[in-house]
């Protein structure tokens, strides 16, 4: 079902609002992973405010859905939206990555509640996500678990072996979320360690695959909805993003893998953002029903 | 024992020990629903067929695939199973340490790692096989409690305790049949809390695992041939270490040896030495296990005796222990220590 234009706008609204304290949360902290984290927002965005049952008022609820992120390096968008639910404390995001604070450049379960996991050495997440689907067959629960995986990190085997087991075990309750942003520390993914035919690896490994545009809210809105329903095959959905989406001079660049902005790139990005929201609320506006 | 399965010494001589283990494993899981099993291809090897008959729901088999066996015990701990996760030790200790390490013990979840094959017991397979430095590996891992149980009645007490207890657990356990220390399982088991096997005054004999035997009739010969009284404590827990046992082996016998099939880095005799050296008391003191090298290829006993780990061996280091002076005693006595050579000194006999 498409997303409906006040919906739509509304979630763009979240969206655009997570990257600004994302963003804002960097300045404080005086660097961080910008880029990956600006690719995820729309997904996150997605998640926890649409398709996943999470209510920021009970997560410690056993009937939640679980939502994993693998690409833990990412905790400077995943503080700001705790915050945003409630989870920290805004005054807390001040204190990212400084001594003695409960946020830092990767964030840790057991100092942030609502977190389903500590994740940071990449590839992990897959098989923490699989533990957790197949720990509601077993208990009898009927939630769902959300997997959001960096495409670098797909470089490391044991995200195979847990997407094996994956389709091995016909874990359909895993609905699993390539953040394909094509860019790694090194260089372009592609440079570094060739990914493509991406979507065939996928496939091979047992997976029904989606690909969308990553930064289209209807469309990858539409694509969880339909991994939530899979029966048969678990379902991958290959989200197309762009590293450091709404920053013009980070977009697409994978050097702004990791980064610190002096007063006049912070001046540009906060402008970039505020236009970006705009262009996003006004195509919302454009083909929302 | 609590829940009703315990084991006879003579069920344990005729059950290999990690059979013993696949059984308490099954036992478990009739009792609570949220005990599953996990293994990577070694269902057989790792004794855990029980399990998977009586709760094949709760079985998962995840083929050749270490990593992702723990990364996904771990998850199901997030969600509130008990998951028991079997592999060779060498496997659970090195090939899956970053899962052990981030997944299990970082997010301070319920996982069992159970490891067979530890030490030198799969000796004919070669280095690739033997588990001799999983000790100094584990030992290092924050959150986790390192049990290496001395035989079967033994293994049984420490997977049971392991599932009562909360948090990360790791059991080294030998492949194939152990030599039998208990005759009941009623001797009070405790996670942390050593068990004197044999009481003693002129020297300590800490061991863990196969040395536990090996110690044990160590001592009967030192009593016997050479009149010397050596306690043997089972540390079957290493961490965290019972460091009380330790010191009071030190006070009231002076001479400690440590024992393990492992390398003498970073072990049992390495905990050891960290807390006598800590405690600021004197002692003669000696580690025993494989030098640090990799081990030959060979028959568990055979290369028990090649590391001076058997009975035989552990004779002949305490032996040479006895000899050696140190300094505190020297300087109780009023000797003047730099006109002393430490080591040489034969008169143990007056001691404690």
């Amino acid at each position: 079902m498409p997303l409906t234009k006040k919906e739509w706008v509304e979630l763009e609204n979240k969206a655009a609002d997570l990257r600004d304290l994302c963003l804002q949360t960097v300045i404080w902290a005086g660097s961080g992973h910008v880029g990956g984290s600006m690719s995820s927002a729309d997904i996150l965005t997605l998640l926890y405010y649409k398709h996943a049952n999470f209510d920021p008022k009970k997560p410690e609820d056993p009937d939640r859905d679980r939502i994993v992120v693998s690409k833990g390096h990412i905790g400077v968008i995943l503080a700001p939206l705790f915050a945003q639910l409630g989870l920290v404390e805004h005054e807390q995001l001040k204190t990212f990555n400084l001594t003695g604070s409960k946020l830092g450049i990767h964030l840790d379960c057991n100092k942030v509640r609502g977190l389903d996991s500590s994740t940071g050495s990449l590839g992990h997440g897959s098989a923490l996500a699989l533990g957790m689907a197949l720990a509601a067959r077993v208990k009898g629960q009927k939630y769902k678990t959300f997997l959001i995986l960096g495409d670098g990190e797909c470089d490391e085997g044991s995200v195979w072996e847990a997407a094996m087991a994956t389709a091995h075990f016909k874990a359909t309750d895993l609905i699993t979320i390539v953040d394909r942003n094509h860019c790694m520390i090194d260089g372009n993914t592609e440079d570094v360690m060739r990914l493509e035919p991406f979507e065939d690896k996928w496939k091979a490994f047992g997976f029904e695959t989606i690909v969308v545009d990553g930064h289209n809210m209807n469309q990858l809105s539409d694509a969880i909805e339909k991994a939530k329903k899979a029966k048969d095959k678990p379902v991958c959905i290959i989200a197309d993003t762009v590293k450091g989406c709404g920053i013009s001079f980070a977009a697409g660049n994978y050097k702004w893998h990791y980064g610190a902005f002096d007063a006049a790139k912070e001046q540009t990005a906060r402008e970039d953002l505020k236009k970006y929201r705009a262009e996003r609320i006004a195509r919302a506006e454009k083909e929302g029903i | 024992m609590a829940g009703g399965l315990s084991f006879t010494a003579v069920e344990s001589t005729k059950l290999a020990t990690a059979e013993i283990y696949g059984k308490t494993l099954s036992a478990l899981g009739d009792e609570n629903p949220n005990v599953v099993a996990l293994t990577a291809d070694l269902a057989g090897s790792t004794k855990i067929g029980d399990f998977k008959e009586k709760h094949p729901d709760r079985f998962f088999n995840v083929g050749i695939a270490e990593q992702n066996m723990y990364g996904v015990a771990a998850g199901m701990a997030k969600c509130g199973l008990i998951p028991f996760a079997s592999s060779f030790s060498v496997f659970a200790s090195l090939r899956a340490l970053d899962q052990v390490h981030t997944d299990i013990c970082y997010q301070n979840v319920n996982v069992k790692i159970i490891g067979t094959h530890g030490g030198t017991s799969f000796g004919q397979a070669g280095s690739t096989h033997h588990a001799i430095e999983d000790f100094a590996v584990v030992r290092g891992l924050v959150n986790m409690t390192l049990i290496c149980p001395a035989d079967g009645i033994e293994t049984a007490l420490a997977v049971r305790a392991a599932a009562n207890t909360p948090g990360p657990f790791y059991i080294r356990i030998n492949r194939g049949f152990d030599n039998t220390v208990y005759s009941t399982s009623d001797y009070g088991f405790q996670v942390g809390k050593a068990v004197t096997m044999n009481e003693g005054n002129d020297v300590t004999i800490i061991a863990c695992g196969s040395c536990v035997y090996q110690s044990m009739q160590a001592a009967k010969i030192l009593e016997n041939d050479y009149n010397i009284s050596a306690r043997v404590l089972n540390m079957h827990t290493i961490k965290p270490l019972d460091k009380e046992a330790v010191l009071k082996a030190v006070d009231e016998t002076r001479r400690v040896v440590t024992a393990e099939d492992h390398t003498i880095i970073g072990g049992l005799g390495s905990a050891v030495a960290e807390t006598i050296v800590e405690s600021g008391k004197g002692c003669a003191f000696k580690r025993l296990g494989i030098p640090d090298k990799f081990s030959a290829i060979g028959l568990h006993e055979d290369l028990l005796a090649m590391h001076e780990i058997d009975a035989a061996g552990i004779v002949k280091n305490v032996l040479e222990l006895m000899k050696a002076d140190f300094e505190a005693e020297a300087v109780k006595k009023g000797l003047d220590i730099t006109k002393l050579n430490f080591g040489t000194a034969e008169d143990w006999t007056d001691e404690v």
